[in-house]
């Protein structure tokens, strides 16, 4: 697997690190449901088995966090964009 | 049919011309008691004991592909009790004992190997932590033992002893442990629960619940609809797709994990051992090849392979621990799809639909727990309340914060 990174080109999977889910947000605190909603975003996954968005870093090179779009059930990756512009 | 000595003989002198399948192909009838959803060695054991210890003999095993294609045939056979944890010990010792009669209890060679396991450890702290593990181990009843170095070098004398980084200060032995011939657990499972009525049908993917009233009363499959008074899940790797069709978001994720077999050589690792500094387990299959696995690849997958820094990483582990299989040529590798839950521990709960049922998030742990698991979801979906060793196994302990966390690292699903 190698993703194309937006500043560094297309480089190997050892040079990342995989976070998870893109989609999980820190809920606010403040909300009445808060404790659900915090369990929610900590334990519960969509564990989807085909296009799945979620966050690797760049560790050995530009240290960037990258929302990846992959199929986990071919491992191909179909969009790579900076968390920085897509916001996480 | 019975296997014995006798049997065979017979078979022998008719010229092997008179045996039958070990179990029925069985035919889809439109209702069951209870429906298992997954022909792996959890789902098949479940409904062995659902026949054999609660005499409910109106169940079907449904099978996407063939029995044991899943993480049955794919794991590296190790069966073993060596844990910490209040909630997992008398679970897997209850596993391992069942392991220790499974053959005579299916009348079926199993190949179950008590040749035993070392995990080793490699510095002061691992060690504190090992007899602390050991010492659990013994207060519940299980043999545990405390090797030394000199103890190990013994038993292991061709491991890097004295490597720079990570020298071998000794090792937690656990003798009952060892490993089983992973298909045979599941067609001697079959095969029992064959005889005692189960249905097994292959080839027979679940595609949705049919529901009535709100409320789910049987599957929509492959080879058509199904009633049934209880349905249990046991389809680990799988488990979120089939949990979302009932509306259920779980806490688990789905990951690969590798598994490697080298080229048979004669015979040389005795035992199972673990690595303390890396990750890496490796033991010897009895067609001499040696049979090891590592970390999972780290992201998200359902496609049964994994990718090379992994493979590279098990690989540079073994030689780390074992310099002289540095010659020996890797036969084959694989991936497998894990359940791995957000604590590293299973879950064996009712949902919140009534007569849905679920067993799922062993991580890569789930062979050794195959009688265990069996045992204790048969009991529940029969009496509807949880086994005693499995009570801790609840869906709801992410929510409660009773989480069974083996490794002490807290909410990920990449523990083990």
């Amino acid at each position: 697997m190698r993703i194309q990174c937006p500043y560094c080109g297309e480089r190997d999977l050892v040079e990342f690190t995989y976070l998870g889910d893109a989609r999980c947000r820190r809920p606010d605190p403040q909300a009445p449901d808060a404790p659900t909603q915090f369990f929610a975003a900590v334990y519960l996954r969509d564990n989807p088995a085909g296009a799945h968005d979620e966050l690797w870093y760049h560790t050995s090179g530009c240290r960037s966090w990258l929302s990846v779009t992959r199929d986990t059930g071919t491992h191909e990756i179909s969009a790579v964009r900076l968390v920085r512009d897509v916001g996480a | 049919m019975r296997y014995s000595i006798f049997t065979l003989l017979r078979q022998a002198l008719a010229g092997h011309r008179g045996w039958r399948p070990a179990w029925r192909d069985a035919v889809l009838k439109p209702t069951y008691d209870v429906l298992i959803i997954g022909g792996g060695g959890h789902g098949l054991a479940t409904a062995y004991y659902l026949a054999k210890v609660h005499g409910i003999t109106n169940v079907a095993v449904l099978e996407k592909n063939w029995i044991g294609s899943g993480n049955a045939g794919r794991n590296t056979t190790i069966i073993r009790s060596n844990y910490l944890l209040p909630g997992n010990v008398p679970f897997y010792e209850l596993s391992m004992q069942l392991w220790e009669s499974l053959e005579q209890e299916l009348n079926y060679n199993a190949m179950v190997s008590q040749r035993g396991i070392v995990n080793l450890f490699h510095s002061d702290a691992q060690r504190d932590a090992a007899a602390r593990r050991g010492n659990a181990m013994r207060m519940h009843g299980i043999d545990a033992e405390l090797l030394d170095t000199a103890a190990v070098r013994r038993m292991l004398p061709f491991l890097d002893f004295d490597n720079a980084r990570f020298p071998i200060y000794g090792g937690l032995w656990q003798g009952r442990g060892g490993t089983a011939r992973h298909d045979a657990v599941v067609w001697g499972y079959a095969r029992a629960a064959s005889e005692l009525g189960v249905d097994i049908v292959q080839n027979c993917e679940v595609t949705g619940f049919v529901r009535e009233g709100g409320q789910i009363v049987g599957v929509q499959t492959t080879r058509g609809r199904v009633q049934a008074g209880k349905i249990g899940m046991a389809v680990a790797g799988n488990t979120s797709r089939l949990a979302q069709m009932a509306n259920l978001r779980l806490p688990i994720e789905s990951h690969v994990l590798q598994a490697f077999v080298s080229e048979a050589i004669k015979p040389v690792v005795p035992c199972v051992i673990t690595f303390g500094a890396g990750h890496f387990y490796v033991s010897q299959s009895d067609k001499g090849g040696l049979v090891f696995g590592g970390d999972i690849d780290g992201y998200n997958s359902y496609a049964q392979r994994g990718n090379l820094p992994t493979v590279e990483d098990v690989c540079e582990s073994g030689m780390a621990l074992m310099p002289s299989i540095g010659r020996v040529r890797v036969l084959r590798s694989w991936g497998g799809v894990m359940d791995m839950s957000m604590d590293g521990s299973p879950i064996i709960d009712r949902t919140e639909h009534e007569r849905l049922y679920l067993n799922a998030g062993w991580c890569y742990g789930g062979f050794k727990a195959t009688p265990a698991s069996g045992w204790c979801f048969s009991h529940l979906i029969a009496q509807g309340t949880p086994h005693e060793v499995a009570r801790a196994y609840r869906l709801d302990r992410f929510a409660t914060g009773h989480l069974i966390d083996e490794k002490g690292m807290g909410a990920q699903p990449n523990l083990h």
